[in-house]
């Protein structure tokens, strides 16, 4: 008991210490003093809820993923049908029920139509994307596979995520955390923001900008019913633009995509005075769209955003330097937003903010101040109490409460974590348990006295009978702080991340320390009686 | 100098003589806080009842107008807002519930977010937002049963360690003692109606993991006086133990008392109800070591001899030597 040799003395002195001196930044930081920016500083985060910030959850729907996968797969064999030579000739394209389905005018040519789809079948990876089956001979129906679904599910969760990394830097917020989660959310952290709705506003731009021809021939008491002809659809047009209430028929297929821009800026049109968005394509999309627009001088074509229509412009003449201007009643901002979602692509998928949770930075800074009050009251309350109840021993309790908590503010500094509003609450749990260790021990040494053991041998058996209890009440809280935070949401997590790295200080402390303490004190003195 | 002694030394009391009517009581407990809860429900917050809440804070004001927030905030078609003080007389939660049917559609919560705090910066431009919380109703969903999970979960967890650390008894015996813990703490949400939200699950969970610690030691103490007191009556051995004990008892419960009481009353008001469960399952669970965790063990026969596997070679050589094998 009384054999702590030098080398042990000094090791447990050197990981408190160092453990302890990597709580200074913070203490630093909350105290409102500034830390020499010469020396390391790790420091505790501050979770949102303390910080103030902006969470965002956005989900994708899965659904629109499949829908975008048909509609390539339909305009890529109606290419590859149109192109074969012979040319293949089909009927009209079902998509019921989420597969393609169509007739071959002739049953002859179903192997050479197998031929040329069965490549485009297989994606970049090994994975089989579609199932085609030949029914009646004639007409093919492709269906996608699960494992091809969630591919692309997956990859368009990528790249979303990256889209919404492009945009969060675009509006200039520092240290964004983006992060995608489960199989179709992603997660954004923004501290400090103060007002999300920018934010938020931008995150639900899909921005999926379509340029599709004006189908002529539709009937408007058609297109109000909503009965679109073969081979086109209807869109409404955007609120706020002109035609703000009405709805167009146009080509479903044959149109451009908005994916081939190289910029876009907000500008003012010097005729109308109006706030307008220039693009500018890449080649390849320059070249699309001056096809396009040659081939249809003196139609109208809509340019579609995000489903609604913005507006419907005449071609007046080939557009073939790759650039373009968008109008649709926009205001200065609203404009300015709509290059930045140009700017930053698309999203793959839409996204929905499915949970928010922003918190302001006064009452952050509230909370941290009444938190500190409280923790410092019940500390204050405990150590009276150890030290009234324990003498001396209650002074070496204490002595390790106080390691206790510098040591777990330094070791949440080192490994990043981040301390949230109820870790705050974890923090006064981990000040009022961690001295239950001590009390364990020197109850068992007071009953060990009692019963007529001689000093040494009581202190010697209080640690060794108590630490079996210590050990075991400490691993249940060990278990209910793993489900803790398997269970928690962020907040959550910084609570469960609080408690146990408590526990593990403060058996660290609570035993090994006092013991070290205890040891020292009673080998200089050598007492025949103690007061516990 | 004279130390302070809450429980004086050589205690008798015979808690174990009122073990049945206390169990009863412990029982009606737990199923009055089963039937608590179905009657009354919980008083689910934004977290999973979905919806949103918005916290706002009126700076030019000395009180914040909660009437005419209520009207103002009813008015826009949500149905009725709960409107209440929060932390100060100038400080109010607003929340709103999500309209029926909208739980599946993605991004209807926020939107409801956004109407409102628009709606409250138009009449009150001194309205400060302190923070909101939106949450759909899908995620609600996710988070009411990852919330049971996680309890099922850490409660057959805790008692799975004390089987494999004592023996199955005492497993149950804890097993008892938590489904009371976190039924009786549930219970008094119901019946109170305060707000029951992520942070109070997080105390319960933390009360599984504190609330054993007492029976630990109780446990501890019982399995040692088995060993030590071979033909003691189970009943007279529960009382000695927990007698034994009891300074203990009383004293880490008070220790973690007297930390909790401060954050209550001067602490952040948004952890007022996570500190307040916490408290609360403190004692709970501190009566359960004593009458749920101990009389079980005499109804499911412990008695010395559970502790024959655990029995060392050096006893073994002493029953041979005595001729009792």
């Amino acid at each position: 008991m009384l054999d702590f040799p030098l080398w042990k003395k000094l090791s447990l002195w050197a990981v408190t210490l160092a453990a302890s001196l990597l709580a200074l930044p913070s203490l630093f930081n909350v105290g409102g003093l500034d830390w020499p920016a010469a020396l390391p500083d790790p420091e505790v985060n501050l979770g949102l809820d303390l910080a103030g910030g902006s969470h965002l959850l956005l989900e994708a729907k899965a659904g629109d993923v499949r829908e975008q996968r048909l509609q390539n797969m339909e305009e890529s064999i109606r290419q590859l049908m149109r192109n074969a030579k012979p040319r293949i000739r089909i009927g009209d394209v079902s998509t019921a029920g989420g597969q393609l389905s169509f007739m071959l005018d002739d049953a002859g040519d179903i192997d050479r139509a197998r031929g040329l789809i069965e490549p485009t079948m297989q994606g970049a990876t090994t994975v089989r994307e579609w199932e085609l089956q030949v029914v009646d001979g004639q007409r093919m129906v492709l269906e996608q596979t699960d494992a091809g679904v969630s591919q692309a599910i997956d990859d368009a969760m990528d790249s979303a995520t990256e889209v919404v990394r492009r945009r969060i830097d675009e509006l200039g917020t520092r240290e964004p955390t983006i992060i995608r989660q489960g199989e179709t959310r992603i997660v954004v952290q923004v501290p400090g923001l103060q007002d999300p709705d920018a934010l938020k506003q931008l995150l639900g731009q899909t921005a999926q900008l379509e340029f599709k021809l004006v189908d002529l021939n539709a009937l408007p008491t058609n297109i109000q019913a909503g009965i679109a002809p073969p081979g086109s659809e209807i869109f409404p047009y955007a609120p706020g633009t002109p035609g703000e209430g009405q709805s167009i028929a146009v080509q479903r297929l044959g149109g451009i995509r908005g994916d081939n821009l190289t910029g876009a800026q907000a500008g003012v049109d010097p005729q109308s005075n109006q706030s307008v968005v220039n693009i500018a394509f890449d080649a390849q999309g320059g070249a699309k769209f001056a096809k396009l627009t040659s081939e249809n001088v003196g139609k109208p074509f809509a340019i579609i955003l995000d489903g609604q229509v913005l507006s419907a412009p005449n071609i007046n003449e080939p557009i073939v330097g790759g650039r373009a201007q968008i109008s649709g009643s926009f205001t200065p901002e609203s404009s300015n937003q709509l290059a930045i979602a140009l700017r930053s692509g698309a999203l793959p998928v839409p996204l929905a903010v499915v949970e928010e949770r922003t918190v302001g930075p006064d009452l952050g800074a509230d909370s941290i101040r009444k938190g500190m009050l409280a923790m410092g009251i019940g500390s204050l309350a405990v150590i009276a109490l150890m030290v009234a109840t324990y003498g001396r021993f209650g002074v070496y309790a204490t002595i390790a409460l106080v390691f206790n908590v510098l040591m777990l503010l330094g070791l949440m500094a080192l490994g990043g974590f981040t301390l949230t509003l109820p870790g705050i609450a974890g923090f006064v749990i981990t000040i009022g348990a961690a001295v239950d260790a001590n009390v364990l021990i020197n109850e068992r040494i007071r009953e060990e006295r009692a019963r007529g053991r001689k000093v040494i041998a009581a202190v010697e058996t209080g640690y060794k009978e108590a630490s079996r209890a210590i050990w075991d009440a400490n691993l249940t809280n060990v278990i209910s702080g793993v489900a803790l935070f398997a269970f928690g949401s962020g907040p959550v997590k910084g609570f469960a991340v609080v408690l146990v790295i408590g526990i593990a200080t403060s058996v660290f402390t609570g035993v090994t320390l006092t013991r070290m303490f205890v040891a020292g004190w009673l080998r200089k003195t050598r007492p025949n009686d103690i007061t516990i | 100098m004279k130390l302070l002694k809450l429980v004086p030394d050589n205690t008798n009391i015979k808690f174990l003589k009122l073990r049945i009517p206390f169990f009863v009581l412990s029982l009606v407990l737990i199923f009055g806080s089963w039937a608590a809860v179905l009657a009354n429900g919980l008083n689910f917050g934004v977290d999973f009842a979905g919806g949103q809440e918005v916290r706002m804070t009126f700076q030019q004001k000395q009180t914040a107008p909660i009437a005419s927030l209520r009207e103002l905030v009813g008015g826009l078609g949500y149905g009725e807002p709960v409107v209440q003080e929060f932390g100060a007389p100038n400080q109010v939660s607003i929340r709103v519930a999500l309209p029926e049917g909208a739980e599946d559609t993605p991004g209807a919560a926020t939107a409801i977010g956004d109407k409102v705090i628009a709606a409250i910066k138009a009449e009150y431009p001194d309205a400060r937002r302190d923070g909101n919380d939106t949450v759909s109703g899908k995620v609600a969903g996710e988070f009411r049963d990852q919330a049971i999970l996680a309890l099922l979960a850490a409660m057959a967890a805790v008692s799975l360690y004390i089987w494999v650390r004592f023996e199955w008894q005492f497993g149950v015996g804890a097993m008892f003692a938590l489904v009371h813990d976190v039924s009786v703490t549930v219970g008094l949400f119901a019946l109170t109606q305060m707000e029951f939200s992520l942070q109070i699950v997080a105390a319960i969970l933390a009360i599984i993991g504190y609330s054993l610690n007492d029976t630990i030691v109780v446990y501890d103490r019982i399995r040692e006086n088995l060993k030590k007191y071979r033909k003691m009556p189970m009943a007279e051995l529960l009382d000695l133990s927990v007698n034994e004990t009891l300074s203990r008892t009383v004293m880490t419960s008070l220790t973690l008392f007297i930390a909790l009481i401060p954050l209550l009353i001067f602490g952040p008001p948004s952890l007022f109800g996570m500190v307040a469960a916490i408290t609360v399952g403190l004692f709970i669970g501190t009566y359960s070591s004593i009458y749920m965790a101990g009389p079980l063990l005499i109804w499911m026969g412990v008695t010395s001899n559970s502790f024959i596997p655990t029995e060392t070679a050096a006893d073994r050589q002493e029953k041979i030597a005595r001729g009792e094998v």
